[in-house]
């Protein structure tokens, strides 16, 4: 059982006040807010063992290069990974997506088709737009259906011995759905796709196990874990990250450099060129190890709580829809109240404290099937409480009440 | 009514309230009564970039002013250039480019707003000004 009450002292940041009033975090989906331990950690790289990693010979580098590699590792553990060097830190998601999309390039001919779903992030869908134009190859859409699932026997019948790769999100940014990744990914390689799965919103709720999903990509980024920005991951088969060019040149990532030819390195190195964020990765461990501690089983048992509760007191709202009600989603609510723009309600709750994320986010595909301009999207983590709900609730009647 | 004594009007106005609630509501009010912007005018090339909600504003030439209409499909942003056109219309355009703008800090506009929405003021304001420069332009 997860006691909230003893969670949420964990993060310094929730006793802010905003506007006079007790800040309520309801904006999860775009960042985690980050608990002392992690604060610590990163206090403690600077305090105590800064220093540029695998080249050093002196003892702060070594310290500093065993715990980048330790947290390397965590992850390793955390996603079941084979083996370590199939763990690439990056910068977050949307590099994790680029690399894999620029290493296509040479493996991509004019007619082959790519597969993307129709819920993606602009992260998931603008790289791979760009690969297209590269190469000529074709960019099709998985649809989805008004609950917001995607529609499988649509996905079925686009697969064909064409397709080259299938790209989709864990679970959607802007409505919360889980989808059916292992079928899809299973599907795919039957006709000899390779899978990019976006796992950035999936990582807060839920454990993927690369293996086990016998997936071949899989990203996520740390601050969305209650880790850092600028930090994150790009899980690959070691097989699809050899045979992957390099992404980025400089240093760190060769192996011998003359001007006649460079050797790259092995993996994970061939693609961590230059000077990583050292402290960011070792964070991103750190954030891993804290949830850990408290477990995503706690973890999913009371966000699922805490999403059924809110559900059901939005939609006792008059007037309020909610987009995206798919069997299996994640604590994000993504509404409307008819009549009003999620501009106005956002900018009405800010002014109650209540942090929400207004607009499209990021997903223009999804509001242009809707129909409309955005939505207002609270997406509740395990640090949120049922008050925290009820203040939402509130405001969002309050809003109503102004704005109507 | 000069745009200097207009802008000190409507500090007079906002500085009647007490709290954020009577200052938006207020902004609310004046959203509706915004001067519209003509169908024929609500193109995607009359959009103001910049803003998460949807602004259209159109200026003409009356004489020797520039009248300006607008609308939005956010209230509150309808409020916002309500404010902005009952400073700048019926205007000349000369006075519209030399006119200073920190009223909206004063009316507590800027500061309150959310960074994203601030930004769509700042739009909205440069858009008025270069329609004034445009329209400056023609007069010669």
């Amino acid at each position: 059982m997860l006691k909230v009450e003893n969670v949420r002292k964990d993060f310094p940041i929730l006793k802010r006040e905003i506007n006079g009033k007790p800040l309520v975090y309801l904006d999860n989906a775009a960042t985690s807010q980050t608990p002392q331990q992690v604060i610590d950690t990163i206090t403690d790289y600077y305090h105590n063992y800064n220093a540029n990693i695998h080249r050093g010979v002196h003892t702060l580098s070594q310290e500093a290069t065993d715990k980048y590699e330790a947290a390397r590792v965590t992850l390793q553990k955390h996603f079941n990974a084979a083996k370590t060097h199939e763990i690439i830190f990056t910068s977050g998601t949307t590099h994790s997506i680029n690399l894999v999309a620029n290493g296509f390039s040479s493996l991509i001919k004019k007619e082959d088709e790519i597969l993307v779903s129709a819920m993606e992030h602009h992260s998931n869908i603008v790289p791979w737009q760009m690969l297209c134009e590269r190469t000529g190859a074709i960019l099709k859409v998985i649809p989805m259906n008004q609950e917001g699932e995607l529609v499988m026997e649509t996905y079925h019948e686009l697969l064909s011995p064409k397709t080259k790769l299938v790209f989709c999100n864990h679970v959607s940014n802007a409505l919360g759905t889980v989808n059916p990744i292992k079928e899809m990914i299973a599907a795919a390689h039957k006709v000899g796709a390779a899978v990019l799965i976006d796992g950035a919103q999936a990582a807060p709720h839920l454990v993927a196990d690369v293996q086990e999903l016998d997936v071949d990509f899989y990203t996520i980024s740390a601050h969305k874990v209650c880790g850092p920005t600028g930090a994150g991951m790009l899980y690959g088969k070691e097989e699809w990250l050899k045979k992957l060019p390099p992404y980025q040149g400089g240093g760190e990532m060769i192996a011998e450099v003359t001007f006649e030819k460079t050797t790259y390195a092995d993996l994970p190195h061939k693609f961590e060129a230059g000077t990583p964020n050292i402290c960011g990765g070792i964070a991103f461990g750190a954030a891993l190890d804290y949830i850990n501690h408290i477990g995503f089983d706690a973890i999913a048992a009371y966000e699922q709580e805490l999403l059924v509760y809110a559900t059901t007191e939005l939609l006792d709202i008059e007037g309020l829809k909610i987009y995206g009600t798919a069997k299996e989603k994640t604590s994000v609510i993504s509404f409307n109240i008819e009549g009003i723009h999620p501009y106005d309600i956002g900018t009405i709750l800010d002014k109650l404290g209540i942090a929400v994320r207004t607009g499209h986010h990021c997903a223009q595909p999804i509001m242009d099937f809707y129909k409309i301009p955005g939505t207002v999207r609270a997406s509740f983590s395990f640090y949120n409480t049922k008050e925290e709900v009820d203040a939402l609730v509130a405001g969002v009647k309050r809003a109503k009440s102004m704005l109507l | 009514m000069s745009i200097k004594a207009i802008q000190e009007e409507i500090i007079d106005e906002f500085s009647m309230f007490d709290d954020w609630m009577q200052r938006y509501e207020y902004m609310i009010d004046l959203g509706k009564g915004l001067p519209l912007i003509a169908d024929k005018y609500k193109t995607d090339d009359n959009i103001i970039k910049g803003c998460q909600s949807k602004v259209w504003v159109h200026a003409e030439l009356e004489a020797d002013k520039l009248v300006f209409t607008a609308d939005s499909d956010a209230i509150i942003t309808k409020g916002i250039i309500a404010i902005l056109i009952r400073a700048f219309s019926n205007q000349k355009p000369q006075d519209i480019i030399d006119a200073d703008t920190a009223f909206i800090d004063e009316i507590g506009l800027k500061e309150h707003l959310s960074p994203t929405r601030a930004n769509g003021l700042v739009s909205m304001i440069k858009q008025l000004k270069l329609y004034a420069v445009a329209y400056q332009t023609q007069l010669g």
